[in-house]
């Protein structure tokens, strides 16, 4: 065979391939979207889910997801963020540093259900915080951190070496030049990189059947003391999300319109997730195209 | 490749009740790890000229520049001392950070901060504790025009300096470096990524900056060297051979190696 023809039938390879991957993602995305957009309405997305009747919501899993997600990122960003840093800028290059990046590796890989049990033994029983929102969100720093780290890090790292060397020359310290110069650059990669961190925060459940815990006590939300336990803020009660709600209707769930709860939250859940990720492209471009002021 | 003695040069000594030194290294050495990359950086700079260091790739030359303002403090390590206003700049206890303000660097590429023109400048003024308004404009107008590019941007000053073109970016980081009023100004082969006629609008404002500054510049341009500099000194393979006024480099150089790298028969 000439190069001409290896080089068509490897395109027509590659592009079979990529179509697989297309294809099976757009079908389980489809799938999903249409079993359950139909059982999506107002009222579902807002009322209180029902143990053994029908007609039950998702409204406060609803809630609990974004508040769950929103504490996590509160815990995890600075810390993400000053560890990226560190590494990026301070980081000796010695056998500590890779200690840190094989540890943070090791970390990243840790299946979820494991951080789950461990937070549950360190956080819920040694810690005694009970099955709570702030266990569920340590639990998920834990998960999220290393990702966040590493991509905070590689968002640094890809501002060109040039700019650090503009603001050394310049008499700049080293905390100047990250924090006033190689920063903003990074920013739109940095955004990104917490915007995805957020779609994974959102749709896990593993990590949270065992520190968050699998109840929904009923809300009011009229009270906002964040220390009565029927107020939504109180992190210190047990609040079963989004995703874990799902996995919970589907292995144990009596109400008799399980399957169709199931599918709607199932869809709602992946329009959030898209959502995120969507925005995630569209701000990290625009900040982009501000920053360098090309069109 | 021809070999050349390294140990034979010839490099020029100022007479100091003729000639004020601003800047001089005594044993420069450099290692990259166990590479040792400059042996005997031994030279003196005189004020208010332009210094042109030529030689080929890894003849050491820009490992020699970036010592001078303590750039390969992470890279290298750096023995000997370097002088300037009578002190050792290379010595461990010198605030890096101080001392950069006075010894100011432009680099091969164009590194314009991703900020507005006006912000690249007042920017690093601003790190250095000017807040007076007043002084930031007056001080951003006085260095574009020392760097020849106040005509070309001073309508839009708030546009992102990334949009101006390769050879007004690079004026843009000389007008940065020298807003911070250095004595010294290094600059790292700052014309090799610009076209002819950028290069001419680089070198013509250099050559007006040298009254108040003293400039020392590596080059890949025999050219460029002849026309801007006043003294070149002529580096291969980590050791300096020859350093001389530069008509005295470019007619009638005192070393082998240097007359035929600067008439092209080298390697």
């Amino acid at each position: 065979m000439n190069a001409k023809r290896i080089d068509k039938l490897a395109t027509a390879v590659i592009s079979l391939l990529v179509g697989v991957v297309v294809l099976i993602l757009l079908s389980l995305i489809g799938y999903i979207l249409v079993t359950g957009l139909p059982h999506i309405s107002w009222h579902f997305l807002t009322s209180p889910s029902q143990a053994f009747l029908k007609g039950g919501g998702i409204g406060d899993q609803l809630f609990n997801s974004f508040y769950l997600l929103v504490l996590t990122l509160v815990i995890s960003f600075p810390i993400a963020l000053g560890a990226g840093i560190y590494l990026f800028e301070y980081a000796p290059k010695n056998w500590v540093t890779n200690t840190i990046r094989v540890a943070i590796e090791v970390l990243s890989s840790l299946p979820s259900v494991v951080v789950g049990l461990f937070g549950f033994l360190l956080f819920v029983v040694e810690f005694k915080l009970g099955f709570s929102i702030l266990s569920g969100a340590i639990a998920l720093t834990f998960f999220n951190l290393p990702l966040l780290t590493r991509s905070i890090e590689n968002s640094l790292t890809a501002v060109p070496k040039l700019q650090r060397e503009a603001g050394l020359a310049l008499g700049f310290s080293r905390w100047q030049t990250v924090l006033g110069v190689i920063f903003p650059e990074a920013l739109p990669g940095i955004l990104t990189a917490v915007i995805l961190s957020a779609g994974r925060i959102f749709g896990e459940a593993a990590a949270l059947i065992y520190t968050a815990g699998q109840s929904a006590p009923i809300l009011n939300f009229a009270n906002w003391n964040p220390f009565s336990p029927t107020s939504p803020l109180n992190p210190m009660r047990p609040a079963e999300t989004l995703a874990v709600h799902i996995w919970k209707i589907n292995s144990e769930g009596i109400m008799p319109d399980a399957s169709a709860v199931s599918a709607g939250a199932s869809a709602v859940l992946i329009v959030v997730v898209l959502l995120f990720n969507f925005s995630a492209r569209w701000l990290g471009n625009r900040i982009y195209r501000k920053i360098t002021a090309s069109k | 490749m021809k070999k050349y003695s390294l140990t034979e040069n010839y490099i020029h000594k100022f007479d100091p009740n003729k000639t004020t030194i601003g800047l001089s290294t005594e044993d420069l050495q450099v290692f990259y790890g166990d590479y040792h990359a400059m042996y005997d950086g031994n030279l003196q700079f005189p004020k208010n000229a332009i210094t042109a260091m030529i030689g080929a790739s890894g003849s050491g030359k820009s490992t020699f520049l970036r010592c001078l303002n303590r750039m390969n403090d992470d890279i290298a390590t750096v023995k000997g001392k370097i002088v300037y206003q009578g002190i050792d700049i290379n010595a461990p206890e010198i605030n890096v950070y101080e001392m950069r303000k006075h010894v100011g660097m432009v680099f091969q590429r164009p590194n314009p901060f991703a900020k507005s023109i006006f912000k690249n400048i007042a920017y690093p003024l601003q790190k250095a504790g000017i807040k007076s308004k007043v002084e930031l404009k007056e001080r951003v107008e006085k260095s574009l025009r020392q760097a020849a590019l106040w005509e070309e941007v001073k309508d839009d000053l708030n546009r992102s300096a990334l949009a101006l073109s390769g050879g007004q970016q690079q004026r843009l980081c000389i007008a940065r470096a020298l807003a911070m009023n250095p004595d010294v100004l290094l600059l790292d082969e700052p014309a090799s990524a610009l076209d002819p006629i950028s290069t001419g609008k680089l070198e013509q404002a250099l050559f007006e900056l040298k009254n108040q500054y003293m400039i020392i510049m590596v080059t890949h341009s025999m050219q460029q060297a002849s026309r801007t500099s006043d003294y070149t000194a002529f580096f291969h393979m980590g050791h300096v051979l020859e350093f001389d006024r530069t008509e005295r480099i470019f007619t009638k150089p005192h070393i082998q190696a240097t007359e035929d790298y600067i008439s092209g028969n080298f390697g």
